[in-house]
């Protein structure tokens, strides 16, 4: 990735459509996203208002696509996009933001301002202004194939030990199957037990499935950062390991942005429609469900609240079928105060647990969380993104709270009938 | 020096001519110059509609969640008052409607005088609250430029103008309306190069928020 502060103005100018531009031309200073955004809520610190972290998008809009905006660059009179203000807003962007979007809901005139946020970061990387921990994670996954630099032998191990824990034969590479399903790192590293869930889920549901060797990885680096090319690519390698395999349906596991990445940006970024279904490990479970092919016994009594990924509710549109799996397990389930679409983001998705510069911030930041569950009280959290799962671990040992944290998939494989 | 008689004859002759021009062909321009951007089109498979979800957004937006309410009750509120009032005292004061059959041919019934007074002294403290908020709040003094105290002092001018005018307090009657009709020139040629335009471009944007939500199939 060469950078340069050229190639980052061209690819600020390269973000702006009519969206865009009808965003900015409609911002009225209110300052009500500040309210809606967890890093100003929990800071107090005015500069992380997220209209504003989109500033150097602001400035390449206003001087090249605004009538008066060129009439004032004749005259010297814009505002300037330059490195300064680009190192300047560079923990704004990256740091301070985890493209959550609850400020998009909450906007009055109706801004996506986390669309506007996740634009800015594509001048931010092209210009050389992207944090040295996404930067890491995005290398190791074009040249390695995971962020975490997760080889396919080590996913070949952890299959064994599911394989031998569970007495399930785990496919891989088999051709014609249903399902493709995709893995995060992190599930592959610290949740092995995802697979083994599926594994069961999918046996008893008499459906059939696979993992590609060749594109297992379904987070999407590329765009936490927002490289387009990058994120294409890794798009590309999930949509040939599909082709290949003759697959109906792609299952984007419990992980937001890998959701997002490869349900809604995916097609786009690639310029042409996926030959397949992409859909989340939950709305093919709540499909089961309303097939009648995942049948469960027995409820957990203790009180269970879920935690919605941004990604995957708000910004991915799987609010209610987490609620209907939950439904099927659970007789005492308690929603958080704003929950559902208006859920308050983790701290730690968009990149910001890739990036140690913003540790301090996002363990911070969980009082927002942690002001929302001391006003349940769960006996334990159950949520379908293993990138939250770790920081609401790490968010509660920190405020020294003892909340379990559950996944949903593998509390229905729990409860298997 | 002008009469009075002339300064008023010209801001309703040659003033309102020029501030009418700029008022138009600004707004369309600016509407134009975003729209003409484009859009690409979504390649992802939809979950819902963008056409719903657009339209639903433009109404829905203008209702805060409880919970949003809370968090921001001065500006909601605030706002709230001043916009419905500045709507109420253009379109529903009966010399002003007189002005819009003059130009336009239509008219519509007026609302009485004493309520739009009222109305205008509510719309006016809103305001003057309004910017007191402004320079108190954190965020709201980090935000804020030229621009945003230009389009204050350009929206509350008419507002104070027009009061006077109707009270004759100081002036006499003809420079009072001029100067009030001048106010609201001024307003209209600031208007389409700073955020006023929110005033149309509004609709674009929750329509664009409420189909790119919509086809993700989530209600925004």
């Amino acid at each position: 990735m060469s950078a340069s502060l050229e190639k980052g103005i061209n690819a600020l100018k390269e973000q702006v459509d009519s969206s865009v531009a009808s965003f900015f031309s409609s911002c009225v200073h209110c300052g009500m996203c500040a309210d809606a955004c967890l890093f100003y809520t929990e800071t107090d610190d005015p500069e992380r208002t997220p209209i504003n972290k989109t500033e150097p998008l602001r400035r390449i809009w206003k001087s090249e696509y605004t009538l008066i905006g060129r009439i004032g660059k004749l005259f010297g009179l814009t505002k300037k996009v330059d490195d300064q203000l680009l190192t300047d807003w560079e923990t704004l962007v990256y740091d301070s933001c985890t493209l959550c979007g609850r400020c998009s809901m909450v906007c009055p005139v109706g801004n996506d301002i986390a669309m506007m946020i996740r634009k800015t970061r594509e001048g931010m990387a092209a210009a050389g202004h992207a944090p040295e921990g996404l930067i890491g994670a995005t290398t190791r996954a074009v040249t390695i194939g995971s962020p975490m630099g997760v080889k396919l032998p080590a996913l070949q191990a952890q299959i064994g030990h599911v394989e031998k824990d569970t007495g399930m034969k785990v496919p891989v590479d088999v051709e014609g199957a249903e399902y493709m399903l995709l893995l995060s790192s992190m599930e592959i590293m610290n949740f092995p037990e995802f697979i083994g869930a599926i594994a069961k889920i999918f046996d008893k549901a008499g459906v059939s499935w696979t993992i590609s060797s060749e594109a297992f990885e379904a987070t999407n680096s590329g765009i936490q950062i927002g490289v387009s090319d990058i994120a294409a690519e890794l798009v590309q390698r999930v949509v040939d390991a599909a082709e290949k395999l003759k697959v109906k349906t792609v299952i984007s596991p419990e992980c937001g942005h890998a959701y997002f990445a490869i349900r809604w940006e995916g097609p786009n970024l690639i310029g042409k429609p996926f030959n397949f279904k992409v859909r989340h490990v939950l709305e093919v479970l709540d499909e089961l469900r309303k097939d009648g092919r995942l049948k469960t016994t027995g409820m957990e009594s203790q009180k269970l609240t879920y935690h919605d990924p941004c990604q995957i509710a708000r910004r991915g549109g799987v609010i209610d079928e987490p609620r209907n799996l939950l439904n099927m397990i659970s007789d005492n389930f308690v929603e958080m105060p704003d929950t559902g679409k208006m859920n308050w983001c983790c701290g730690a998705g968009g990149g910001v647990s890739s990036n140690e510069r913003a540790d301090e911030i996002r363990l911070k930041v969980f009082q927002r969380k942690k002001d929302q569950l001391d006003a349940i009280r769960p006996d334990a959290i159950v949520s379908a993104c293993s990138n939250c799962r770790i920081h609401l671990e790490d968010g509660l040992e920190e405020y020294h709270m003892d909340i379990p944290l559950l996944s949903l998939t593998e509390t229905l494989a729990e409860h298997l009938e | 020096m002008m009469t009075e008689i002339e300064f008023l004859s010209w801001v309703r002759g040659p003033g309102l001519q020029i501030a009418t021009i700029i008022f138009v062909a600004g707004i369309v321009i600016r509407i134009l110059e975003i729209l003409l951007l484009g859009r690409k089109g979504n390649l992802a498979e939809a979950k819902g509609s963008e056409m719903s979800g657009g339209f639903r957004t433009i109404l829905s937006r203008s209702v805060p969640t409880p919970s949003t309410f809370k968090r921001s009750t001065f500006t909601i509120v605030a706002g709230y008052i001043f916009h419905l009032g500045l709507f109420l005292v253009i379109f529903f004061y009966a010399p002003h409607i007189l002005f819009f059959k003059d130009v336009i041919g239509l008219s519509w019934p007026s609302l009485p005088t004493p309520v739009i007074d009222a109305t205008a002294v509510i719309s006016i403290i809103a305001l003057l609250a309004v910017i007191v908020h402004r320079f108190n709040n954190k965020v709201l003094r980090y935000l804020n430029n030229f621009e945003d105290m230009l389009v204050w002092f350009v929206t509350i001018a008419p507002l104070v103008t027009g009061y006077i005018a109707f009270h004759r307090i100081g002036m006499t009657g003809p420079t009072l309306l001029a100067i009030h009709i001048l106010s609201v020139e001024i307003l209209m040629v600031v208007f389409p190069f700073t955020k006023l335009m929110h005033a149309f471009t509004i609709f674009m944007s929750r329509w664009y928020n409420g189909a790119m939500s919509g086809y993700r199939g989530v209600e925004s």
